[in-house]
């Protein structure tokens, strides 16, 4: 502890946990908006993502309410937020907006894009797995010219009502932060749009490394157009997202508010290795570079002129380090704002442990777990453009 | 699409039969539901506290004169033993700081155990311009950011003013710890509930003083109505210039201190 | 038009988990909730409901009644009870079997009254190393109606700040009687009845005038060219006399 702090703000109150939770949550939007680009905007590069992306939003966003319910002091009354909402708590707004989500975006979008396969699949699988289709159907087993029209119009619409859905999911978890009057490193505009684009650049990072590493397990090639493309909308989304992190930068120094001094102090000690090394350097600047070379965001053929080879490595390792830089970033903003005290006088300190429920292995465990589920996702409904339907495959349908 | 296809794909219930499975799947979940679940007690009283108490005939607040503050700290040790606040050093409902201005205008601030034992004597070298005591506790604020993102309504306002937090009922998230601007909220390391300054409302319902205004030997703490009434703390709202910490945050603060200094968060 | 299969069977999943929700509300949501606002109303009463630990000085008084009228005189008679004698709603529930204690040892009194520089002036503070160290407070000064023993001669017993600032200034050998005049019942009365500051120049200048016939090494200024305008003490501080 350093200079002045109320007593009662010695503990932290939000731990990894909660920084996990933007994470978490910030990978669903990304993940949607990037499926959203194929479907709504016709951005034919990145079809064979789109299933995939589809799948990762809904692994991730299963995980996404287990690090709060960890957190709560009384889980078990977790319901009150249904029951008895507070209408003028964002936080309470939250139960609503992740349930029109999860049912109304997510899982109709997914069952639409896949019923046709999975009343095809019902029919060839035996045993268990045939119980599993035919209960996944619904009971909607037509397959007619009209039924197929209306499942493809179903999609396309819930994706266009799904992207501002995922803007308000991710949007209004920086809204949380963004609101809180008391805490100046929090209290700011720009907190709902920055976390919405470091969501956007995380999910189409995340999504890059999972289709490379998918299909690296399934020994399959590559679609090197749709990998450039991948690449080249991540570098944009940077672009866009450290504008605003410099906007927002630029605009504190200038108006030198009051906690501009002790902010500067917390910048320069307690949060020198996760700000300036890991959230610039290393997960903004490094990447930016590397994609700005070799993808063709800049120039077609990339500035660089690398190979097939030399391209996926190098978006394999700037994927990478996004993904650590925008988790810097959420630590930065959750833990950074409550390591000064709000009379502005003294820093404090984050004691993380490594057991325990707030505890480093819960937090790795929870990064893990989608993971796991998108596994058995993977495997109830398979993504990829190649697996044999009964018919044609669903992605010379869907250009057809 | 080919007949044989559809011929193939008939469902295991056709859409009344499903309907029905339904509902009745519903009416036996219902009762189930209702035992598991053990509801908060929801019993019907009326009353409040003690017989005669009205809360709409009351709105309080509090008032401090800094200048009579000698930071002996009883304010903090009766409120804990009133209250059965944790005896470590970061839970308080009300605490006491200390201010040390030196002659280049540097400040420091300390508040040793929040005050509870007193303070040792200033580190002071080069002599002082100024120096006092600075107590605070929540301030029961008439526009609470607390109560605001309070997502189940589990810390409120009462009709007589004071911000209460019902334990049985909050679920822990710790928004409102974040949102207060004064650092008057804290965490129960045992009951994992939120909690903070009650104003001693067990005792405002008896006709008593909050235990901080009672054991406050200089009257440095002066307790009463807000709105116009012939109470102390409308005498000592009319005899001093009063001041409430952070107005820009538009919180409303109902807790008014005389002769505070501007170094004073 | 009819719709395709699909929707009807949506709707119904849909229906469903809504009613859940819905009916669940009549079962979870607690029976005094919004009846005052956006809280379970019984929640104030379960807080009022809280045991009390002080019983307030007015339920002292009402046994005590002897030593409430001799306090109410005193220097004491803003401190409560509890605060020396403790938490004592018990005490006032059994009188006979719990006995509030009563603090005798010399650690207890410092608490308030060892000297401190952020006390406010003129609150009594002595250093507790050096006056009577071997004796307990009570020796010499009733806790319940507190004069000293003896009416303190100097003025440091409630102006302790300013004396050891003073005793570290130029001004060390001026006692404070030679620039303020302090009428007997200050001691008494210290708000009511204050002492005088010098209202002239030409007080300091005794001393430090160019021309004033004092033999002290004081530093000398010309009174009539320094800064004629104001009182000296209104930029110089007499109790620590700086000459910047």
């Amino acid at each position: 502890m350093q200079g002045y702090i109320y007593p009662n703000e010695f503990e932290l109150q939000w731990g990894l946990l909660i920084v996990l939770y933007p994470y978490l949550t910030g990978l669903v939007a990304g993940a949607f908006i990037l499926a959203s680009l194929e479907r709504v905007f016709n951005v034919q590069e990145v079809q064979p993502t789109y299933r995939l992306a589809l799948l990762t939003a809904l692994a991730f966003l299963l995980v996404a309410p287990l690090p709060l319910l960890a957190h709560l002091g009384h889980p078990e009354r977790s319901y009150e937020i249904f029951m008895t909402p507070n209408r003028k708590s964002a936080m309470a707004m939250f139960g609503f907006v992740y349930a029109w989500y999860l049912a109304v975006v997510l899982l109709l979008e997914v069952w639409f894009e896949y019923r046709k396969d999975i009343v095809q699949w019902a029919q060839a699988a035996r045993g268990a797995r045939r119980w599993l289709y035919q209960a996944l159907t619904l009971g909607s087993t037509d397959l007619s010219e009209r039924s197929l029209r209306f499942d493809d119009n179903a999609g396309r619409w819930i994706t266009v009502i799904g992207i501002p859905s995922a803007f308000l999911l991710h949007g209004y978890v920086g809204f949380i932060f963004g609101s809180v009057k008391a805490n100046p490193w929090w209290s700011s505009v720009l907190m709902p749009v920055v976390f919405l684009f470091s969501a956007i650049v995380s999910g189409i990072a995340l999504v890059l490394i999972l289709y490379m590493v998918t299909n690296l397990f399934r020994s399959r090639p590559l679609d090197m157009r749709c990998l450039d493309k991948l690449a080249s909308f991540l570098f944009y989304a940077m672009i866009i997202d450290v504008s605003l992190e410099m906007l927002d930068f630029v605009h504190r120094l200038y108006e030198s508010e009051e906690s501009i001094g002790i902010l500067s102090q917390m910048i320069q000690s307690r949060l020198f290795i996760s700000l300036i090394v890991l959230q610039l350097v290393i997960g903004t600047l490094v990447p930016m570079v590397l994609l700005g070379m070799f993808s063709p965001a800049l120039r077609r053929g990339g500035l660089g002129r690398g190979s097939d080879e030399l391209r996926r490595l190098v978006y394999l390792l700037a994927a990478v380090l996004v993904e650590i830089g925008i988790f810097s970033i959420r630590w930065n903003v959750v833990v950074g704002g409550q390591l000064f005290s709000k009379s502005l006088r003294g820093l404090t300190v984050y004691k993380m442990e490594l057991l325990g429920v707030e505890g480093l292995a819960m937090t790795i465990g929870l990064l893990a777990l989608p993971l796991l589920i998108l596994w058995v996702l993977v495997k109830v409904l398979p993504p990829w453009a190649d697996v044999p339907s009964t018919t044609e495959s669903w992605q010379e349908r869907r250009s057809s | 699409m080919r007949d044989e296809d559809r011929s193939r794909s008939l469902p295991l219930l056709d859409r009344r039969q499903f309907v029905q499975a339904a509902v009745a799947a519903c009416g036996t979940a219902a009762p189930l539901l209702v035992a598991v679940i053990r509801l908060p007690a929801a019993t019907a009283q009326e009353a409040s506290g003690a017989a005669g108490y009205d809360p709409t005939d009351h709105y309080y607040g509090m008032g401090i004169d800094i200048e009579r503050c000698i930071g002996c700290g009883r304010c903090v040790a009766a409120c804990k033993a009133e209250n059965d606040v944790p005896l470590d050093a970061s839970h308080f409902n009300t605490w006491v700081e200390r201010y040390v201005i030196d002659n280049d205008g540097e400040v420091t601030v300390d508040s040793p155990n929040g005050g509870m034992d007193g303070f040792p004597p200033p580190a002071s070298e080069g002599g002082m311009r100024r120096t006092f005591f600075v107590p605070k506790l929540c301030n029961h604020c008439a526009n609470p950011p607390c109560v605001q993102v309070c997502p189940v309504g589990a810390t409120f306002s009462t009709r007589d003013g004071v911000v209460l937090v019902d334990e049985q009922y909050c679920i822990g998230c710790r928004y409102c710890i974040q949102a207060c601007p004064y650092g008057a909220r804290w965490f129960h390391p045992t009951k994992h509930v939120a909690a903070k300054c009650t104003l001693c409302y067990h005792r405002l319902v008896r006709g008593l003083v909050p235990a901080c205004v009672e054991v406050c030997p200089t009257g440095a703490r002066i307790f009463g109505e807000v709105e116009q009434r012939a109470t102390p703390l409308a005498r000592f709202m009319r005899m001093n210039d009063v001041q409430v910490l952070k107005p820009h945050l538009n919180t409303k603060p109902k807790v008014y201190y005389a002769n505070l200094d501007g170094e004073v968060r | 038009m009819t719709l395709p299969p699909q929707v009807p069977r949506l709707a119904i999943v849909f229906a469903l988990a809504i009613a859940a929700l819905v009916g669940a509300r009549s079962f979870l949501v607690p029976a005094s909730f919004g009846r005052f606002g956006h809280y379970r109303a019984v929640a104030v009463d379960s807080i009022a409901a809280r045991p009390i630990h002080y019983a307030g000085r007015q339920e002292c008084e009402e046994c005590h009644d002897a030593i409430a009228a001799e306090r109410i005189r005193g220097n004491h008679r803003g401190v409560a009870c509890e605060v020396c004698h403790g938490p004592q709603a018990a005490h006032v529930t059994d009188p006979v079997n719990v006995q509030p204690p009563a603090p005798r040892d010399r650690a207890f009194c410092p608490r308030c009254h060892a000297y401190s520089q952020s006390r406010p002036t003129g609150f009594p503070q002595i250093d507790p190393a050096a006056h009577n160290p071997l004796k307990p407070c009570i020796t010499c000064h009733d806790p319940h109606a507190p004069v000293p023993p003896i009416v303190p001669e100097s003025c440091s017993a409630c102006h302790g700040q300013i004396a050891r600032l003073k005793a570290l200034s130029h001004h060390v050998n001026l006692p404070c009687v030679t620039c303020h005049d302090v009428p007997q019942r200050h001691k008494t009365f210290p708000h009511a009845v204050r002492p005088t500051k010098p209202a002239e120049r030409s007080f300091c200048g005794r001393c430090h005038d160019k021309a004033a016939p004092s033999s002290t090494g004081a530093p000398r200024i010309d009174l009539a060219t320094h800064n004629p305008r104001y009182l000296c003490w209104q930029c110089h501080y007499p109790h620590y006399p700086e000459t910047e």
